[in-house]
């Protein structure tokens, strides 16, 4: 089990726990991204994640180490699904594990807002009467004022 | 020279492809490559201050020279997660 991937496989958050945690660890905090029903008065059917695989393992691994930088010691891994997925199932999952909660909370949270900044992953949206790519932040890893945004939130 | 550029999204779906391989000029930039593929697909144009850009599979500027056999690939905005 790798800490970063991008995989077409089926997402599972215990492997990633186990994965983070040791026994200087006194917190686990997790995140689930599921794919829901509905955007924006539309009626979503499902989902299908693209992504440029080699470059967004390097925009998580780089997430990562700047989670490590602001909460040192703490121990992330982090699965992004691509492909075809079906309502209720899971996009994301990212585990943190830290001596302390405040950490394992604020890089937990770190990680996903990061993730919707600057990894090249894209979310094409199937609903009843259409599809749509969906478009959100312009990705550029060297917006300091957007990492900073990303911190702020971890830490609210 | 010739350099491989990698669309992505709905930018792959104006071109009906995701991978495409485009002549440069010595010392063309990630720019100029970009302003050939809007010429050649004039629907990429409202992209144009919206999307990111890589050689080979690193974050570039849009200034950053490009070399031959190099990986263009133009990014529209990301929704990850």
């Amino acid at each position: 089990m790798k800490p970063i991937a991008v995989t077409a496989d089926v997402l599972e958050l215990e492997p990633l726990i186990r994965l983070v945690s040791n026994s200087g660890h006194g917190a686990v905090a997790t995140f689930i991204g599921l794919v829901r029903d509905n955007n924006v008065d539309r009626r979503v059917t499902h989902l299908v994640y693209d992504a440029y695989e080699p470059m967004a393992l390097k925009a998580l691994a780089q997430i990562c180490q700047e989670a490590d930088r602001e909460w040192p010691g703490v121990r992330l891994a982090v699965h992004h699904r691509v492909g075809h997925l079906a309502i209720g199932e899971a996009s994301i999952v990212i585990a943190a594990a830290s001596a302390h909660r405040s950490a394992a909370f604020a890089a937990c949270r770190y990680v996903i807002e990061r993730v919707k900044q600057i990894v090249p992953i894209w979310k094409h949206e199937f609903f009843q009467g259409g599809e749509a790519w969906i478009e959100g932040a312009t990705a550029n890893p060297e917006d300091e004022a957007a990492r900073l945004e990303a911190v702020r939130r971890a830490c609210a | 020279m010739r350099v491989t550029v990698r669309l992505f999204a709905r930018l792959r779906d104006i071109a009906g492809t995701g991978d495409l391989s485009r002549e440069a000029q010595a010392g063309a930039t990630v720019r100029d490559v970009w302003q050939g593929l809007v010429t050649e697909f004039p629907e990429m144009a409202r992209y144009e201050s919206s999307i990111s850009s890589a050689v080979n599979a690193d974050y570039a500027r849009m200034t950053a020279g490009v070399s031959d056999g190099d990986e263009i690939a133009f990014l529209p905005p990301v929704s990850g997660g």
